[in-house]
């Protein structure tokens, strides 16, 4: 029998070539799909091109099985370590502090970021002050009601005016899945020190690193200038 | 010499390296589907395992197949596969593409096209699964290109496999082939006649 044409092999050559090609341009050629998307995405009531490679939107990242739900009546957030009046904090008592709102995009390390997130909430700053921050203080730490999830910023980092603790986000209450009833949103850095369910803060001497920066994150996540990529600043 | 009702038409070697490969296969898709789809990320979450189950399924997939190499009828399915003939032309013209009074061979065009896809594939997704997994040094232009490739491919394979599988149910007999190794006589002639008649065909 004759041997025939080895179709197969340039199939694989092929695929490989273009697979290289690809890794090669996939960067200038992702802008331009997010270009297209951002405005299909904005008339697409299916919420199909969200289901895209790259395509606009939030993912959804969580670090364990099942995050117990808190309603809104029933939240305590405990501030406690190192403040004069440790306590916890009811929604309420958040509603009474200054009220602060940001509109920055929300970038994530893994790449997607999605353009000019409306927040509400409180700014940590005040809710720092509120407690009264002893001298010895260094860094705040903060426990997510997942059970697993930490992040820490520097004391320095945590009085900036734009790392707030969320309670809105685009101009509704933060829903579970957002990491509801209460988050941290750290407008200048990656989404990661942003945590969700936020259960506790806690003033601490040292900065603790987080979850995913003992995995290799930098713990100073600035967007831009840390964890190796170039986007643009959110702060 | 009576003609045997049935035929070998994969050993035991072939039939396990289809199966170790499919069951990585649908853990590297599985996993790949709740990193990537939202109500699925929510309701599984377990970020850090589900990566390093996918990880570890994609890492694996290339192993079955180079352990097959030690067997000869494995060898020889490859060699089958990648080599396309006018039959195979002629197949893929067809309407409805049927075999009927082709000489089609062990595989047909189709089968051939999509395993050769699929080798592709599970390299492209090696080589830029390890860039994305392991790649940290690598340059950002480079990593995110890796992800773009990543991510499309997988939606492809996604499709490909989708298509295999509905093929596959839509013939019992090519399953029991998958399944047993053997097949009727009857469906070989009719399916792959070429490879049916061939007089040196392993029994």
């Amino acid at each position: 029998m004759e041997r025939g044409t080895p179709v197969g092999r340039r199939v694989v050559l092929g695929m490989l070539g273009l697979g290289t090609a690809g890794v090669l341009t996939g960067r200038w050629l992702q802008e331009r799909e997010q270009r297209l998307l951002a405005v299909v995405g904005s008339r697409d009531p299916t919420g199909l091109s969200q289901l895209l490679p790259a395509g606009a939107g939030f993912r959804f990242y969580s670090v364990v099985g099942r995050v117990p739900e808190r309603t809104a009546a029933g939240y305590r957030l405990t501030v406690g370590g190192l403040v004069r009046r440790p306590g916890a904090v009811t929604l309420d008592d958040l509603r009474r502090l200054p009220r602060l709102e940001l509109t920055r995009d929300f970038q994530c390390v893994t790449g997607w970021r999605v353009p000019e997130v409306h927040w509400a909430g409180v700014a940590l700053a005040d809710l720092l002050h509120h407690a009264g921050v002893l001298p010895a203080a260094r860094a705040v730490r903060f426990k997510s009601f997942d059970g697993s999830y930490t992040e820490s910023l520097t004391l320095e980092q945590a009085q900036r005016r734009d790392v707030m603790v969320a309670t809105e986000m685009q101009g509704r209450p933060v829903s579970h899945d957002h990491g509801g009833p209460v988050r941290l949103y750290v407008a200048p850095m990656y989404g990661y020190k942003s945590i969700k369910w936020l259960d506790r803060i806690e003033v601490t001497d040292r900065v603790v690193p987080g979850y995913w920066e003992r995995v290799g994150y930098d713990v100073d996540a600035w967007v831009g200038r840390s964890n190796g990529r170039d986007d643009a600043p959110t702060g | 010499m009576p003609r045997p009702a049935e035929l070998l038409r994969f050993t035991r070697a072939e039939r396990w390296v289809h199966r170790c490969t499919a069951v990585l296969m649908v853990c590297c898709l599985l996993t790949a589907a709740i990193l990537y789809i939202g109500p699925l990320s929510v309701l599984v979450g377990r970020r850090a395992l589900v990566v390093w189950v996918h990880v570890l399924a994609g890492l694996a997939l290339p192993v079955p197949m180079l352990l097959g190499w030690a067997s000869a009828a494995f060898r020889a399915d490859l060699r089958e596969l990648n080599r396309f003939r006018p039959a195979d032309r002629d197949w893929l013209r067809s309407r409805g593409r049927r075999a009927a009074g082709l000489p089609t061979g062990k595989f047909n065009a189709g089968q051939k096209l999509y395993a050769a896809f699929v080798a592709g594939a599970i390299l492209v997704q090696l080589g830029t699964g390890v860039l994305m997994r392991y790649g940290q040094h690598w340059p950002l232009s480079l990593r995110v290109g890796a992800t773009f490739v990543h991510d499309w491919l997988a939606a492809a394979v996604l499709a490909a496999v989708l298509g295999h599988l509905h093929f596959a149910l839509r013939d019992a007999d090519a399953r029991l082939g998958m399944r047993t190794g053997r097949v009727p006589a009857a469906w070989a002639s009719r399916e792959h006649p070429g490879w049916a008649e061939q007089p040196d065909r392993p029994r």
